[in-house]
Order: structure tokens, then C-alpha cells, then sequence
């Protein structure tokens, strides 16, 4: 017993000398780290004042158009103003062409539409600012042979005029045309681009990019559509007039299934002021690409 | 003196005790009252504007859904009947099951059997709903399908849902209310005295007969509470549904893609705007409506219920 009580008042003795060192060697390495620190906010702050500048700039920024890039306005403007609290950044969703109005009628600083501005648009002087590319895969469960559509076909069996995948050279299998809901702007875009609105006949209308990849890869025969960016292994993204559904044959324009996102303004960016031109430069920076990609878009190249 | 005072003391504590208690119960009370109250108003003041705007005949008995399209079209009444004949099929199956099921625990079933029928029901009632649309998803849907595709070869009008369709929901919503309508008929069935069987039996009547011409006839009004309760629990079913029912707006048919009040909401108010979403409300509404129904019917026989 005394023995031990000897071991324990040593092991005793031994751990606090221990803890004594580990106390002066944890105190020198405070003071280096206490170093560290202020270099480090010596860097911040002088990072501060680079930033300052741009901080310095006050007021708002007005846009105005395109529905569909709701999502992709908020998502910037939130990020943005992160970044320069003090400039306010409004968005309104009225219409593409009703944005390009707005815009040349001098009530907006810039313009959404989510298609090429047409001639008469740019002659009026709006100017094109490409900042992301929509892209939609029509895609198929795996066992289809049917690889290649043409753009008239994909209508027909959207508008349910073509119901088996024979007439289009495949199995005899009937098709299960599937969708998303009212209102996702993933099908607006798929329907506006085929020049189906409100003609589809959807077997199912899905409330999610999700819903539609599960139930196309489980279906046998069935058809849908999805952001390119979410296409996996477990379906296949057919071709549509020859085209690959691929962020180059969308760049090189020879996808059907695509729109760019502008954001037109009257004259090029260079004469416009020093809100608009910080915007700009907000969207192509390596932010302002993040959030783009965030949101499945594609960089315009 | 001393001692008098103090039992004063501890009376006024016991009083204001008492007083705290009270109110705080009350406060309790009032807040369930209030909530039910503020969200039959919202419900009515969100709902209602549509109906205004578009129209009651138009909303309810249109029969074309486009809300996006130009001009718009909001007619709910496919969704409106999908509900109401999925709901009213579903308890059509599971009632009767439900019911059988019932009596067998109480009535047929040895305690050895009951011990494990019993958790086996209780466990139904505890999975969530998205788990039984999950399999539905997963296993109903493609034997569906497989049917479908059998029933329909060579039809050059029908469509094909790949196996979502009414009839899907119709199992998965009839399994569900399972638990609701066997829990509770048996309770009833349980508390039928025992002398009425005891007399029936010595009248010479079997055990069969019993059961259906004495136990179940008697038990009828706790068994209707039953019913009702899973008529709610069917009608206001959104997650598994929406994961096996397809989700267009169509006829109520066995093999159509279809769109139940709920599912209408679950799927579109995400990204719905202006009409459209207002609509949405009045859909709302209606499910609204339909469920206080219930819930007001259930509410009478439960009181005739008790009478008896």
C-alpha cells in the first residue's frame, strides 16, 4: 500500500512538472502566433483600405425583364450587395421584351431577356451582354436505343402525337412523357424553346430536377427533361438535330435546347457609370462566376 | 399568533399558486382556440381573392388547368374529384380489411397471435408517410406499370404514366388508413359488454354470427369514428401521394396520371406567381373546407357515440 501511494504521489510530482514545460512551451508559441496575428491584420487592414474604394460607392442599380432569370438575378444581387453594402441593386420580372423596353425607354440600368435581343432592339442601341447560358438535356432511361432525336420529333411526342418509340426507330415500347410542374422555369424554357407552350402532354408533372432524373432512369420508355448540369450515369442525354448536349455544342450554338441570360445595356459597359461598370465587373469575377455556376448555368466563353 | 399568521401565509401562496396555474392553462386554452381561429381566417382571406377574380363556377367546375398559359385557365374540379374518389376508394379497401382485421385481434385472434398482429399495427401507423411513398415509388409503381402495359396493349389513345397513376395512390392511401380505422373499431368492438355476447352465444348462435350480428352492429358507432378519422388522414395525404400518383391534372380514371388538393399544392406553390398562386390558396381552401367537414361530422358521432 505505501508503495504504491509513493508511485502515485511520483507519477503526481512528474505529471506536474510535465504540465509546468508544457505550460512554458505553450506560452512561447502565444507570442508567436500573437505576432502572426498582427501581420495578419496589418494585411487585413490594408486589404480594407484596397476594398474601401469600392465600398465608397453609393446608390442603386436598376434591372428589370426576364422571368426566368429571377433566380439568377436575386442570387447575384445577394451576393453583390454582400460585397458593396451600400449600393442597392432592384430587380423586376416583367418580361423579356418588356425588360428591353424599360431599358430603352430609360427607366432601368439594365435589361434581362433571356433570348438574343432581336435587330430592332439592337438598333435602338441596347447592347448584349451574354453573362450565362441556360442549357436543358432531354434525357432517356438507359435501355433506350434511341439516341439521336430531331427537334420536330421531340415536339411530337411532347404534344403526344408520337406515343411509341418504334415510329422513331426504336423498340416497341411505349413512351412515358415526363415533366415538371407549372410554373419551374425549366419547363417554360423547354416549352418556349420548342414553341410547345401549353401544348404538352405530360403523363407526369414532377416538382423536382430530382423527381424527373429518378423516374426517367426507372421507367422504361420514359422522356424528360433537366438542367444539363445535373445529367448523370444513370440516364442518357440524347442528341437533339445531331447536337450533343454538351456545354461546347451550346457555346458553339448548334444546341437547340439552350438561351443565353443577358443583361443588355444602352451602350457598352465602358460608357456606362460607375454602379453598372462595378456590376459588371461583380459578374465576371471569380464570384460572380460562382454564383453562375451555382445556379447550373454555363459561362459564356 | 405566530402560528396563524403563517397559515395565512401559506393559504395566500397556495391561492396565488392556484391563480398562476389557472391562467396559465387558460393562456394554453386560448392559444389552441386562437390558433385554429387565425388560420380559418388566413385561409378564407388568402382563398377567397381567386374566387373573386376568377370565378366560383369557372374555379370549381373548370376542367382545364393552365395557369401559365396565355389566356389562363383555372379549373380545379379534376383535382377536386381526384380526391374525392381517391379518398372514397380507399376507404372502400381499407375499410372493410381495416374492419376484419378489427374483429380478429378482438374477437378471433388467441393472445399469442394478438401479441404480434398488434405491434405489427401499431408499427404501420408510425412510418412516416414519405416511407410508403418511397415503396410505392419504388415497388408499386413499376408492378403498375407491368399491368398498365398489359391492360392497355395496342391502345393507340391511352397513355402511359409508367405505372403512376390513381390506382397507385389508391393502395398506398387504403394501407395507410389502416392503422387509424383498426385501432380504433377494435377499442369499440372491445368495449361491447360481454353479457350481449354471452346472451347470443346461449341463444345458440355461433361464434360467427355472434360477432357479425351482435358485436359489430353494436360496436357501429365507435367503428364510423373510425372511418371518419381515416376519410381525414386520406384526404389530407400529400407526400406519398405525390410520389405515386403521377401528378398531371386529369379524369379520375384507374390508370390516369392524376392530381389530388394536396399534391396540387406540395408541387406548384413553389414557383407559382399572381393568379396562380392565389389560386393555389383558394385550393387550398377548399381542402380547407372539406377536411373541417369531416372533422365537424366526426365530432357529432362521437358525441352520439358517447350517448349510447
Amino acid at each position: 500500500m505505501n508503495k504504491n501511494l509513493k508511485k502515485l504521489l511520483a507519477f503526481g510530482a512528474a505529471a506536474a512538472i510535465a504540465a509546468g514545460l508544457a505550460g512554458c512551451g505553450s506560452s512561447t508559441t502565444e507570442t508567436t502566433t500573437a505576432a502572426a496575428a498582427t501581420e495578419s491584420s496589418e494585411a487585413a487592414s490594408t486589404e480594407a483600405a484596397s476594398e474601401a474604394s469600392g465600398s465608397d460607392l453609393k446608390g442603386s442599380i436598376s434591372l428589370a425583364g426576364s422571368t426566368s432569370m429571377e433566380k439568377l438575378c436575386e442570387a447575384m444581387s445577394e451576393s453583390f450587395m454582400e460585397k458593396y453594402p451600400n449600393i442597392n441593386v432592384t430587380a423586376e420580372y416583367t418580361g423579356s421584351g418588356a425588360g428591353i423596353e424599360s431599358l430603352e425607354s430609360g427607366s432601368v440600368d439594365i435589361g434581362n431577356s433571356s433570348r438574343n435581343l432581336k435587330d430592332s432592339e439592337l438598333e435602338s442601341g441596347a447592347v448584349e451582354n451574354v453573362v450565362a447560358i441556360d442549357g436543358i438535356a432531354v434525357i432517356v432511361d438507359k435501355d433506350n436505343t434511341v439516341t439521336d432525336l430531331s427537334s420536330e420529333d421531340l415536339a411530337k411526342i411532347y404534344k403526344g402525337e408520337v406515343t411509341n418509340w418504334k415510329d422513331l426507330g426504336g423498340k416497341d415500347e411505349s413512351i412515358v412523357v415526363i415533366g415538371r410542374e407549372n410554373g419551374s422555369g425549366t419547363r417554360t424554357a423547354f416549352e418556349e424553346l420548342l414553341k410547345l407552350e401549353d401544348a404538352c402532354k405530360y403523363a407526369q408533372e414532377l416538382d423536382s430536377t430530382g423527381g424527373v432524373l429518378a423516374k426517367v432512369a426507372s421507367t422504361p420508355g420514359a422522356i424528360g427533361y433537366v438542367s444539363l448540369d445535373v445529367v448523370d450515369d444513370t440516364v442518357q442525354a440524347v442528341k437533339l438535330d445531331g447536337a450533343e448536349a454538351s456545354e461546347e455544342s451550346i457555346v458553339a450554338g448548334n444546341y437547340l435546347l439552350s438561351r443565353p441570360f443577358v443583361m443588355a445595356t444602352m451602350g457598352e459597359i465602358s460608357e456606362q457609370n460607375d454602379l453598372v461598370k462595378t456590376w459588371f465587373d461583380y459578374i465576371a469575377s471569380e464570384e460572380g462566376q460562382a454564383v453562375i455556376k451555382g445556379l447550373g448555368l454555363i459561362l459564356p466563353q | 399568533m405566530g402560528s396563524i399568521t403563517k397559515t395565512n401565509g401559506a393559504v395566500n401562496a397556495q391561492k396565488v399558486t392556484e391563480f398562476i396555474a389557472k391562467t396559465v392553462f387558460t393562456v394554453c386554452a386560448v392559444l389552441a382556440i386562437f390558433a385554429v381561429a387565425s388560420m380559418t381566417v388566413y385561409m378564407f382571406a388568402k382563398g377567397a381573392p381567386a374566387f373573386q377574380k376568377v370565378g366560383v363556377a369557372e374555379l370549381l367546375f373548370g376542367t382545364v388547368w393552365k395557369p401559365t398559359a396565355d389566356p389562363s385557365s383555372y379549373g380545379i374540379f379534376y383535382i377536386i374529384l381526384s380526391s374525392i374518389v381517391g379518398t372514397a376508394c380507399s376507404i372502400a379497401i381499407g375499410v372493410p380489411i381495416a374492419l376484419m382485421t378489427a374483429v380478429f385481434l378482438t374477437e378471433v385472434a388467441d393472445k399469442k397471435i394478438s401479441a404480434i398482429v398488434y405491434p405489427a399495427v401499431e408499427l404501420l401507423a408510425a412510418i412516416p408517410s414519405v416511407i410508403y411513398g418511397l415503396i410505392g415509388l419504388m415497388v408499386l409503381n413499376p408492378a403498375m406499370y407491368k399491368l398498365e402495359k398489359q391492360i392497355f396493349a395496342g391502345s393507340e389513345t391511352h397513355q402511359f404514366t409508367g405505372g403512376s397513376n390513381m390506382l397507385s395512390a389508391i393502395i398506398v392511401l387504403a394501407i395507410m388508413i389502416l392503422p387509424t380505422v383498426i385501432n380504433v373499431s377494435a377499442s369499440s368492438i372491445r368495449s361491447v359488454p360481454k353479457e350481449l355476447r354471452a346472451a347470443s352465444l346461449a341463444m345458440g348462435a355461433t361464434k360467427m354470427q355472434t360477432i357479425f350480428k351482435v358485436t359489430v352492429p353494436t360496436a357501429k358507432n365507435g367503428i364510423m369514428v373510425g372511418v371518419v378519422l381515416g376519410i381525414g388522414r386520406a384526404l389530407g395525404e400529400a407526400m406519398a401521394i405525390n410520389m405515386v400518383a403521377g401528378g398531371s391534372v386529369n379524369i379520375p380514371l384507374p390508370f390516369n396520371s392524376v392530381r389530388f388538393l394536396t399534391t396540387q399544392l406540395v408541387s406548384e406553390m413553389g414557383y407559382a406567381e399572381g393568379t396562380h398562386r392565389q389560386v393555389l390558396f383558394s385550393v387550398g381552401l377548399v381542402l380547407y373546407i372539406f377536411i373541417m367537414l369531416i372533422n365537424l361530422a366526426l365530432m357529432q358521432m362521437k358525441k352520439r357515440s358517447e350517448e349510447q
